[in-house]
């Protein structure tokens, strides 16, 4: 018995001090880890910039695509370096948090339709269109309106099965932001959210959910980012945009649609653009962070990390990462725009950067 | 003996945590929820509203315990022939063979497959079967979870009939086949009858399986938040909608989903105990 418990004793030590050996040698590296939680629609872009980044002799960076919501709230309780969200903070969300927060948009996503049906692959819709499929009045793919704007398509009589997300998304508050703002009729029954109160169709949970149900279901129609109905190889449709024209999604009328008048603190929603080559469903994406970095235990160490992972990520290099995952790149202004509030993040009060 | 006391400890230490945590749960569900049952009251059990969009917030989980309800029974229905002639088959008919066993450790092996692959059996295999009969347009619904659900609570329903079955004693059989009882007449006359509270607790408890499955429900069930308008309609159900939309919830939103949480907490621990009962009383 009592050899048993010297012999248990000495193990433990024994692991405790190679763990204490493994610690300190990590140290040795130097390497200043980051953590990062938020939204999950840039995450294919953050984690490739963020691993190539860390190649470059960066900070190893965790970030955790667990939504916008709960970037946010891990923003909130200070347990992130920062986060990450596809909607911005309201006035009142902005209240609620212990420090002053700052956005920095850093790529341009967009939502595209993404349709399934068979021996058609090219499909024009409006808005008034949009409205009917969503929410359930047009019901059968060969409705006389679908084919009016669509003249020589050949559409199966066939149900339309919308798909939507099932879980709070900034997807969703994205094309319901559009929605809301083309059809008055949308903004009464659904208005804008990260989720709806839908009245037709099927939920599937997250982007790849809907990617792979779409493609699983013939006669399926539903929203989802570009990059992953890209990947998948699923038909979008071109749709109509504030000017009248039907504009394909592609990274140059993603990137038309972010070409106007940005507010100082880059808080805009950019659908229905009234560039008229600009798609319409398009938003910013933001990676939010505190303007004082010194909070917690925050290291200064840490800080200046974090400000320059966030200038390398709206810089050149990154943003052609951006482009290769096909999110468009920022603008000029707003890349102008991010330089600028990056120059204003202090830690104690001292500007990080020079 | 000192190691004695030590062991006595630490099994009361244990024990003590799991207890101690169980009651955290409910603690901490009961303190979730009482947002949302302060603003709704006992109309979230009866509201079939759901409905998240900022200012007109209003929350019930009527559909969602509609649709618990009803895949988890349609899912035991379809599951009682299988398991039950199943567990006859093994701990009857062939008992002690090696039919029996390699039987008994497929249907064991059943229970082990993660709820995710159950999932991506019936998207990609058993829905375009559903759409190919004409029974669905795109295969999502009820009547697809609750087959899948069937097939997973198969397991549970069928290795505890079985052992209940093969307890009843031998001499109750023997007697009947002496006095000329053929072996229908006896399965039916006298193993059935004496196992019965037994196959009926294991059928209460693998419902409660199938109540609190999430994930293969979500990949099939649709996702819609209304009450499901007939069997081949999409549904949700209390698991499936909080693992969906939690991730994004705050607010009265959050404390809706904690309090279906803890509707379903209340209603599989009602299941259960229905079944400890039943098993208690007859046993």
């Amino acid at each position: 018995m009592k050899n048993r418990v010297i012999f248990l004793m000495v193990a433990v030590a024994l692991i405790l001090a190679s763990c204490g050996g493994g610690g300190s040698q990590a140290g040795k590296q130097k390497q200043v880890t980051l953590s990062a939680a938020g939204a999950t629609f840039p995450q294919p872009f953050y984690n490739l910039a963020f691993k190539k980044y860390n190649e470059a002799g960066g900070p190893l960076i965790n970030y955790g695509g667990i939504g916008s919501g709960g970037g946010i709230k891990s923003l909130r309780d200070q347990i992130v370096d920062f986060a990450a969200t596809d909607a911005f903070l309201s006035d009142a969300e902005l209240a609620e948090m212990p420090g002053n927060v700052v956005h920095i948009p850093t790529c341009i996503g967009a939502v595209v339709i993404a349709f399934n049906l068979p021996g058609v692959t090219e499909l024009k819709l409006t808005p008034e269109l949009l409205e009917g499929i969503f929410l359930g009045n047009i019901k059968m793919w060969n409705d006389p309106k679908l084919l009016a704007v669509n003249p020589g398509l050949v559409m199966p009589d066939m149900e339309i099965t919308v798909v939507y997300r099932s879980d709070g998304s900034g997807t969703t508050h994205i094309f319901s932001d559009y929605m809301s703002k083309v059809s008055p009729v949308w903004n009464a029954q659904l208005g804008t959210g990260k989720a709806l109160n839908w009245p037709a169709g099927i939920g599937a949970k997250g982007n790849p959910g809907v990617a792979g149900t779409l493609s699983q279901t013939q006669g399926s129609i539903g929203y989802i980012g570009f990059e992953y109905a890209f990947a998948q190889k699923i038909p979008m449709a071109r749709l109509m945009n504030s000017a009248g024209f039907y504009i394909e999604p592609t990274l140059d009328s993603f990137s038309a649609a972010a070409a106007s008048e940005m507010p100082e603190d880059t808080r805009v929603m950019i659908t229905n653009s009234s560039n008229p080559a600009a798609y319409p469903i398009t938003s910013f994406t933001w990676i939010i962070l505190y303007s004082d970095l010194a909070y917690g235990n925050h290291s200064r160490e840490a800080a200046e990390a974090t400000v320059n992972t966030v200038k390398w990520l709206t810089g050149e290099e990154a943003q052609a990462i951006a482009t290769s995952v096909h999110y468009a790149s920022l603008p000029q202004n707003a890349a102008l725009q991010a330089a600028t509030l990056l120059k204003g993040i202090t830690y104690q009060g001292e500007p990080i950067l020079k | 003996m000192s190691g004695d006391r030590i062991t006595k400890a630490l099994l009361f230490i244990s024990s003590l945590t799991i207890l101690l945590l169980g009651a955290g749960i409910v603690i901490s569900l009961f303190g979730g929820a009482i947002p949302a049952f302060r603003e709704f009251g006992l109309k979230f059990i009866v509201s079939p509203a759901w409905n998240p969009t900022t200012g007109s917030e209003e929350y019930g989980a009527l559909s969602f315990i509609a649709g618990t309800v009803i895949t988890s029974i349609l899912a035991l229905i379809i599951c009682i022939p299988m398991a039950f002639s199943t567990s006859l088959f093994i701990a009857e008919y062939y008992n002690g063979t090696r039919t029996s066993s390699i039987l008994r450790s497929l249907v064991d092996l059943l229970a082990g497959i993660p709820s995710i692959v159950y999932g991506f059996w019936g998207f990609y295999a058993l829905r375009p079967l559903l759409v190919a009969t004409g029974l669905s347009d795109q295969g999502f619904g009820v009547f697809t979870a609750s087959l899948v659900l069937a097939i997973m609570i198969v397991p549970y329903a069928t290795s505890l009939s079985a052992e209940i079955i093969s307890m009843v004693p031998a001499e109750l059989k023997e007697a009947a086949y002496s006095l000329g009882a053929t072996r229908r007449e006896v399965i039916f006359s006298v193993v059935i009858p004496s196992a019965r509270s037994g196959i009926i607790a294991s059928f209460i408890l693998a419902l409660g399986r199938a109540l609190g499955e999430t994930m293969a429900v979500t990949m099939l069930i649709g996702n819609a938040n209304v009450i499901p308008k007939g069997l081949f309609a999409p549904g949700n159900t209390m698991a499936s909608v909080i693992a969906n939309q939690f991730g994004e919830a705050s607010g009265l939103k959050l404390s809706a989903l904690i309090a279906v949480g803890l509707l379903l907490f209340l209603i599989t621990a009602l299941v259960n105990a229905l079944g400890k009962l039943i098993i208690k009383r007859f046993a």
